[in-house]
């Protein structure tokens, strides 16, 4: 097997637009300089249930500069959501939360008002003098005191067909005739995406029945329809942009109330708006990986055949809308086992909304499976990675199909080879270092494909140069750089004479950057677009008289049009051009799925080996080396490729020893809601990490062979780690994060 | 954040003029941590006076002492050969805080005066006695793993406070027997460092014994031969960057393999800087052994009072005690 990297794949792209994100000129949605801006401050409840009796806004209204002061009292109503009650009731679960729409207070953090004027500065000393009345009713925000409370999702019982419904194949009763049981209670605490860039918005309306945003999203095509719809616009005249995107891993998805705020401030004051999140509201506004508890039951026989998995998932939502998460679904998919049960429940709880999060549910789950896993392979004196070897799905259990493309077997390989794995002795403590207790930990990742519907346009101009187009969006991957690469390609034009424009709504439809369809969606639409100017341009060179092109034998290369028996003659992509008096030649092509999503059942697969250090006097634990690898099918372009898998464990670190937002239930707000308190791993706490790709292209998946890489980068590295400190101490931590007084 | 006014005087008279000429004034140094609280609206002075113009940035060796000015940034003190030279204990407490590019604006005196850490301190939605004497301390029956385990007030917590002082500095100076050179209308004065912070009590809104209007002019650090076995070990959720869940200074002078001399203080225990004279009795005279360590990290915990969620500083205290006693004397 060869192993591919960064050396064996010289020609990878530098980031298209590297330079202008490292030299600032790179504009973010708070920096469009638009003319006649007002500035707002969002002021939240500081209760988590009950109604606000009073808002006493005078002194803020007088105060230099203010433009106005918004709330339900005087709120231009957003026309999308139905008409407020009097006296406001309860939304019925299902119901998005609407922004100043009545007195009801939903969550603590839940935006009650808004100061709208000339600077900042003004609208941050107006919010300072507006005080809020509220009835207190009792909230109901810790998940394990009201765990009994847990629910079947009311969207999952009206839908027969929901993957959440309780799940089960072969005999219930397997987990307790198993040889060897193991049965645990694993526990995730919210976790917040937390990117670099706060999330932000600059709203303009351009007339009545016109607006432009300028918001941080993943999705600029469906937050153009939501804000058509809540503000009853057409399509067309509602304008997102969201060029450059300062991370956001899930918080950018869906458009929050925030973004409504803006428009509807804008839409009040006649004047632009600009509304950017404080660190500490990025934490109750944009949503955040849910509370999570899981019950793993394992059963095995002897010499560790899988004979038993129960696996039952309860996540937090808030109280008026359902967010669900795959947290069980690895767990049908993951191994070949014949008896497999699972049960999916959700919590309402008077906290906001939670939202997908980096490998939302997978990451969740697979923690869970991998660390139970772990635990059964230690029951049953087996190596884990052998383990999981014995167990490995050869085709889908869950839905009795071959799989599209897998190779995880390689990855197992592969990982274990360049990490060193057959050095681990099998003893928890059995390995020290300098003093360190030394562990070995390893876990299996996976991750569902996502493909929708894409379209891209291709267009080459007469003066050399390519431009392709996909209102699709880049939140940090590289998603101008692998599209490139892929136009590149096809068209024998080099790189540095290709753009590719993204984030703005008025391109060509793409869906938004989640659930890692990027790549497979766009990548394909890119493919077929490019292939069908390329098919296009070799016609029009054909068609030019005493140049002798050869339809079967024709070839582009270095943005010449030659026969591939005669490298030295042709014609030059301009000169096609300007032979038929062109400017420009344009397609656009849609790419989709098809019949394949019937025949074959599609995963990214891979596998983390992790090292870890733990002090055995302060407990402290350091990841010291990682191994990824991982089969996503074809790699575009290996340089950003392995940014995403560095940038995964990295999160996978954090989700693993440090983030967890705690809230004190007495007030149902949390306490860790700044930089300082709800901790992100930092540079000291990412140490080598060697990325491994199979790079086999997928044939069934796209006509590109790549699957998606965003998600599968994260799925099981919790699991990794906490494995490797079972392995350094004895000690099985199965609530996360892994901190010191866990362990001491 | 509140409109105030600002001024930057040119000598120190006219600074601490400047600042008792006004109910609400407050120097500011660096301000890595009063524009945050300004911010967030924990503090609001009126009047901000500048004081990065007076001469108090000199680090300098004077008869027995270093001295090292108010305005001394953290990077420039930690990276000083003097420091490193004759109290690298110093040294690492100054590389183990905040960051970087923090600690290139952060000033000695600034550091000192450092407000605590305490999540309910820092969002005006809970109650909290330091920011607002009276309204309750909102750590005492909440989420305390941060908090106090020495010097807290037993009948009393929920009129207190139960914060720690967050500085890793402090505690090298505390270890190191420094002395705060302080002035004010009524002229300087020297408090040692053990008597510069304070315990909450009845006035948990006051951190230190410093009056109004008095300004941190250096600190003074007296020789002594503890510049082989020392070490400052901070334990904390990450790598780098996070403030300690428990910090120990240790400072040993041994003469064949026998202790002639114990520091022994820590952070993240305490509302001030925290040291232990008993543990440090324990040691000295004794032979270095794990045992002798042992024993002085019991003694040292002794007194330390659990709260809800942070007995685990009693263990980890004790564990960090030994751990960093080994490191100084190379056993780790
Ligand atoms: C993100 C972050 C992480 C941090 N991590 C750590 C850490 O791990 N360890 C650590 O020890 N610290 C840490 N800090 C705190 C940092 O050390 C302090 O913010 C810094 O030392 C304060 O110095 P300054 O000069 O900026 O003070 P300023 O913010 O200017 O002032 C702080 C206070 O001191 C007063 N003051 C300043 N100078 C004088 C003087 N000469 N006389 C009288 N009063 C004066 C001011 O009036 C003010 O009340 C961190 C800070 C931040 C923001
Ligand atoms: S511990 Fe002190 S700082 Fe924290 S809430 Fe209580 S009184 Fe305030």
């Amino acid at each position: 097997m060869v192993q591919k990297d960064l050396q064996t794949e010289p020609e990878s792209l530098d980031r298209v637009d590297g330079r202008p994100k490292v030299t600032g000129t790179a504009t973010y949605s708070a920096e469009y300089a638009v003319g006649n801006l007002a500035h707002s401050v969002l002021i939240t409840s500081t209760i988590a249930k009950g109604r606000i009796k009073n808002i006493n806004a005078k002194a803020a209204e007088e105060s230099p500069g203010v433009l106005a002061v918004i709330s339900h009292l005087n709120s231009p109503g957003v026309p999308g959501y139905p008409p407020a009650k009097q006296p406001a009731e309860p939304a019925p679960v299902g119901t998005a939360f609407r922004v100043f729409y009545d007195e009801l207070i939903y969550f603590n953090g839940q935006p009650v008002a808004m100061v709208v004027a000339e600077t900042l500065e003004q609208a941050n000393h107006a919010a300072s003098l507006i005080t809020i009345g509220y009835e207190i009713a009792t909230h109901q925000t810790d998940f394990e005191a009201n765990l009994s409370k847990s629910a079947v999702a009311l969207s999952v019982q009206r839908s027969k067909n929901s993957p959440f419904q309780d799940y089960g194949r072969g005999n219930p009763e397997a987990f307790d005739a198993a040889e060897v049981k193991i049965e645990a209670t694993y526990t995730i605490p919210t976790q917040h995406h937390q990117p670099m860039e706060p999330h932000a918005i600059i709203a303009v309306w351009e007339g009545e029945d016109k607006l432009t945003v300028y918001d941080k999203n993943q999705g600029v095509k469906s937050a153009q329809g939501n804000l058509a719809q809540a503000f009853k616009l057409a399509r067309e005249n509602v304008k997102v942009n969201a060029q450059f995107i300062g991370g956001a891993f899930g918080s950018g998805i869906r458009v929050w109330p925030h973004t409504v705020a803006a428009v509807l401030a804008a839409k009040k004051l006649k004047r632009p708006v600009k509304l950017v999140l404080g660190r500490e509201l990025m934490f109750t506004s944009v949503g955040y990986r849910p509370y999570t508890v899981q019950k793993i039951a394992i059963g095995a026989s002897k010499n560790g055949i899988l004979t038993a998995m129960n696996h039952e998932g309860t996540g937090q939502t808030s109280a008026y809308e359902e967010h669900l998460e795959r947290t069980i679904l690895a767990t049908r998919a993951m191994y070949a086992c014949p008896n497999v049960f699972t049960k999916y429940r959700l919590l309402n709880l008077d906290v906001n909304t939670p939202t997908w999060m980096r490998g939302p549910g997978d990451a969740t789950g697979m923690f869970a499976l991998e660390s139970a896993l772990d635990e059964m392979a230690f029951a049953l004196h087996i190596d884990p990675l052998e383990f999981r070897l014995q167990n490995h799905a050869d085709t889908d259990p869950e839905r009795n199909l071959p799989w599209s493309a897998k190779s995880l077997k390689e990855c197992y390989e592969l990982g274990a080879e360049k990490f060193g794995w057959k050095n681990r002795l099998p003893a928890p403590r059995s390995m020290q270092k300098d003093g360190m207790l030394v562990g070995y930990g390893m876990a299996s990742s996976l991750y569902g494909f996502h493909r929708h519907p894409s379209k891209a346009r291709a267009v080459f101009s007469r003066k050399g140069s390519v431009v392709v187009q996909s209102a699709t969006m880049d939140i940090g991957p590289g998603t101008g750089t692998a599209m490139t690469r892929i136009a590149s390609k096809i068209l024998g034009v080099s790189p540095g004479k290709i753009r590719f424009d993204l984030g703005d709504s008025s391109l060509p439809d793409a869906p938004g950057q989640n659930g890692s369809s990027t790549i497979p969606s766009v990548g394909s639409a890119v493919h077929v677009a490019c292939e069908a100017l390329k098919t296009k341009l070799l016609k029009l060179a054909s068609e030019i008289p005493g140049l002798n092109l050869q339809p079967d034998q024709m070839t582009i290369k270095n943005g010449r049009i030659f026969n591939l028996t005669d490298a030295s003659g042709g014609i030059s992509l301009s000169d096609v051009l300007k032979y038929h008096n062109l400017e420009q030649v344009e397609v656009t092509e849609e790419s989709k799925s098809g019949a394949e999503r019937d025949q074959y059942s599609m995963y990214s697969f891979g596998c983390h080996f992790i090292e870890v250090h733990v002090s055995p006097l302060t407990g402290e634990v350091r990841v010291k080396r990682v191994v990824t690898c991982a089969d996503v099918g074809k790699i575009i372009n290996y340089k950003t490729a392995r940014s995403q898998s560095i940038g995964g464990i990295a999160g996978g670190i954090g989700m693993a020893l440090m983030e967890a937002s705690v809230m004190d239930h007495r007030f149902g707000r949390y306490i860790t809601n700044d930089f300082v308190s709800y901790h992100i791993p930092v540079y000291a706490d990412v140490p080598q990490i060697d990325v491994i790709y199979v790079d086999k292209p997928d044939v069934h998946v796209n006509p590109i062979g790549s699957k998606g890489l965003g998600e599968i980068a994260i799925v099981g590295v919790a699991a990794a780690i906490a494995n490797a400190v079972f392995h350094a101490t004895g000690k099985r931590v199965r609530d996360l994060p892994i901190t010191v007084e866990k362990l001491i | 954040m509140k409109p105030f006014l600002y001024y930057r005087p040119k000598t120190v008279k006219d600074a601490i003029a400047a600042v008792a000429s006004h109910p609400d004034a407050r120097f500011i140094a660096g301000g890595t941590n009063l524009i945050d609280l300004m911010k967030r609206g924990i503090v609001s002075p009126e009047k901000l006076v500048d004081i990065n113009h007076l001469p108090l940035k000199k680090i300098e060796q004077k008869g027995g002492f270093l001295r090292i000015g108010a305005l001394a940034l953290n990077s420039e003190v930690a990276n000083h050969k003097t420091v490193l030279q004759k109290h690298p204990l110093l040294a690492q407490a100054l590389h183990a805080g905040a960051s970087g590019q923090l600690r290139n604006m952060a000033t000695v005196g600034g550091n000192i005066l450092q407000r605590t850490r305490c999540n309910y301190f820092y969002d005006t939605a809970f109650p909290c006695n330091k920011r607002t004497p009276g309204s309750g301390c909102g750590a005492w029956e909440g989420i305390n793993r941060m908090h106090a385990i020495f010097g807290t007030n037993e009948k009393s917590g929920q009129d207190s406070c139960i914060a720690v002082h967050p500085s890793d500095m402090c505690v090298a100076l505390l270890a190191l027997d420094a002395v705060v050179l302080v002035t004010g209308q009524q002229g300087e004065r020297r408090i040692p460092f053990g008597d510069f912070h304070r315990l909450p009590g009845d006035n948990p809104e006051l951190d230190s014994n410093l009056l109004n209007n008095e300004l941190i002019l250096a600190v003074e650090i007296p020789d002594a031969p503890l510049t082989r076995h020392v070490h400052y070990l901070k334990v904390r959720d990450r790598a780098s960057y996070a403030f300690a869940l428990v910090s120990v200074a240790v400072a040993l002078e041994i003469d064949q393999n026998n202790i002639k001399t114990a520091r022994l203080t820590m952070g993240g225990v305490a509302h001030k800087p925290w040291r232990f004279p008993e543990a440090e009795k324990i040691m000295t005279g004794q032979p270095v052994s794990e045992s002798v360590f042992q024993q002085a990290a019991e003694a040292a915990m002794q007194g330390g009072r659990a709260l809800e969620h942070n007995a685990y500083k009693l263990k980890l205290g004790a564990n960090a005690i030994v751990q960093a006693l080994k490191t100084a004397v190379g056993k780790a």
